[in-house]
């Protein structure tokens, strides 16, 4: 299969008012990309743009150099696994996959269907109803209809929500497999985690921007590289504090005269978690609470955007 | 037209419940239609103002809506739609096989029972059953071909369907003569008057004129809502 290279050339989406996708320009080759960003960054609009269920309002949006929008000709390349659950429910899993097949015009879809069906380990489900699956099974057979024409890229919206743990695994062995075999694979998620066991390459979304991209490994850095804020209780604010700022990683104290609350800004995550027990118990300081105040991924996220 | 998208049309749409609903109605025309050939006995006017009120004016556009809105509107609605419109099949040739299925559901269920309607109660005679027959085919077709349009445009086609059905073809028909002569039901009915060898139907529209009036619409609204569906988009749940 030769290796197929999604274009997103300066796209904004809005709905009315709301930019839902705001000058977005990427590229993605082979191998698994995620899209990362908290809900409601625009992460499902930039997959129907690529997905070609959404035109862009401005931006060109193009595989291997072809125009996504009113172009159902992609398809025979682009294999997409929707985020919403319905899928023809009165059909079996064997039904659903065999009429995806048919509705490719493949050559022989019963072949295909059962070859989809085995990649996806679902045939000991096959003559089940979709509609009485669990939600991982869908998500399985869903990937299997999107498998039947071995597509060179495989586009999938929120593939592991609501997956229990085994099958979170399962589905990334897949696609691990996937990109490993040459294809082009994004997949979207507002979890760290998931997009960095599986990622070799990130592309951070917030807001509708474009925040950051690149390797996990960079991403990781400019999300624990950012200035903390902790709240600290101990035996004595004022005696810690005197000694944190004398530390290069601790770029702000703030002691509250009133409610007795040390707050610390600290620039690298890393040395100052590691600063900070070693300076108390140095100074003979008994510490009763350490709370960062700024760690909800929408934190961390919205400073990528400010960066 | 695509084999597999007519049956998947044709099962989503009779599979369930619809399908024993829309029996259960064609078959309550005919229970009409039985009881009062028992009654009245063979009257050719009753025959006339029961299939001209009761079928051709209400069953077939309300059976044109169902049809019509449920081969496609609750794909759109649940998103499912997506596996159909993920594949390399032209947008146009998929609204063609959904617009067969829904004219030849509303034919079966609407157009046939009222032309069997009409033989029992007033037999061959005057060829009435005929022209009803004839006249609920060519509006089974066009509701089917109205309705489908419609829900592809919006996602309130079953609410902008009732209002045209019984607002303007309804009300605004009996009092404001102009709209007579856009209403599927007056184009239908010139077919009857036309067939029907007894004097008892009148069309406010000319035979001529409601035939190109029913291929423009009928062709207009299949070619326009094939358009409709290449542009249609399907945003995400964010």
């Amino acid at each position: 299969m030769s290796p197929s290279v999604l274009s997103v050339d300066t796209v904004s989406r809005w709905f009315g008012n709301v930019v839902a996708v705001n000058d977005v320009t990427m590229t993605i080759g082979p191998g698994i990309t995620g899209l990362l960003g908290p809900n409601g960054a625009g992460k499902s609009t930039l997959i129907g743009m690529l997905a070609g269920f959404l035109a862009p309002s401005a931006g060109t949006v193009t595989l291997d150099g072809v125009t996504v929008w009113k172009n159902p000709e992609v398809y025979r390349t682009i294999g997409l696994v929707p985020e919403r659950e319905a899928a023809y429910d009165f059909l079996t899993g064997w039904q659903f996959v065999l009429a995806n097949a048919e509705l490719h015009g493949l050559a022989d879809p019963g072949a295909a269907a059962k070859r989809a069906l085995a990649t996806v380990e679902m045939e000991f489900a096959q003559g089940r109803r979709v509609g009485e699956y669990s939600k991982g099974m869908r998500q399985r057979v869903k990937m299997a209809s999107a498998l039947v024409h071995d597509p060179g890229v495989l586009l999938l919206d929120e593939p592991f929500n609501g997956m229990d743990p085994r099958q979170r695994l399962h589905l990334m062995d897949l696609l691990r497999q996937m990109g490993a075999e040459g294809r082009t694979v994004l997949f979207s998620s507002h979890i760290l985690e998931e997009v960095e066991q599986l990622a070799q390459h990130i592309e951070v979304m917030v807001a509708g921007r474009h925040a950051a991209s690149g390797d996990f490994r960079e991403i990781r850095r400019l999300m624990t590289d950012r200035p903390h804020q902790y709240v600290i209780r101990s035996s004595d604010d004022r005696g810690l504090a005197a000694a944190l700022i004398a530390d290069g990683s601790t770029a702000a104290v703030h002691l509250d005269g009133a409610t007795g609350v040390l707050s610390v800004e600290a620039v690298s995550f890393l040395r100052f978690t590691e600063l900070l027990p070693r300076v108390a118990r140095d100074a003979g300081i008994r510490l009763f609470e350490v709370s960062p105040t700024d760690e909800s991924l929408e934190s961390v996220f919205s400073y990528l955007v400010k960066s | 037209m695509n084999a597999t998208v007519v049956r998947l049309t044709y099962r989503a749409l009779l599979g369930g419940r619809r399908a024993w609903l829309l029996l259960l109605m064609s078959v309550l025309l005919l229970a009409m239609a039985v009881l009062l050939r028992v009654t009245v006995g063979v009257d050719h006017q009753v025959t006339a103002d029961f299939l001209g009120a009761v079928a051709v004016a209400a069953l077939v556009p309300l059976f044109g809506l169902i049809v019509g809105t449920g081969v496609i509107g609750p794909e759109i609605d649940d998103g499912s739609i997506v596996y159909l419109l993920s594949k390399p099949i032209s947008r146009p040739r998929i609204i063609l096989s959904k617009f067969a299925v829904a004219a030849v559901g509303t034919v079966l269920f609407a157009a046939v029972p009222t032309f069997v309607a009409g033989l029992v109660m007033s037999g061959t005679a005057g060829r009435i059953a005929l022209g009803f027959g004839a006249a609920a085919l060519v509006a089974s077709v066009a509701y089917s071909a109205i309705f489908l349009l419609l829900s592809v445009v919006t996602r309130h086609a079953v609410v902008y369907g009732l209002a045209y059905a019984l607002i303007w073809e309804g009300l605004l028909g009996s009092f404001v003569p102009g709209a007579r002569t856009l209403s599927v039901q007056q184009w239908s009915l010139s077919l009857t008057e036309a067939i029907s060898t007894r004097d008892l139907v009148s069309s406010d529209v000319r035979l001529a004129v409601a035939g190109v009036l029913l291929a423009v619409v009928i062709v207009g609204a299949t070619w326009y809502a094939g358009q409709r569906l290449r542009v249609l988009s399907l945003a995400g749940e964010e």
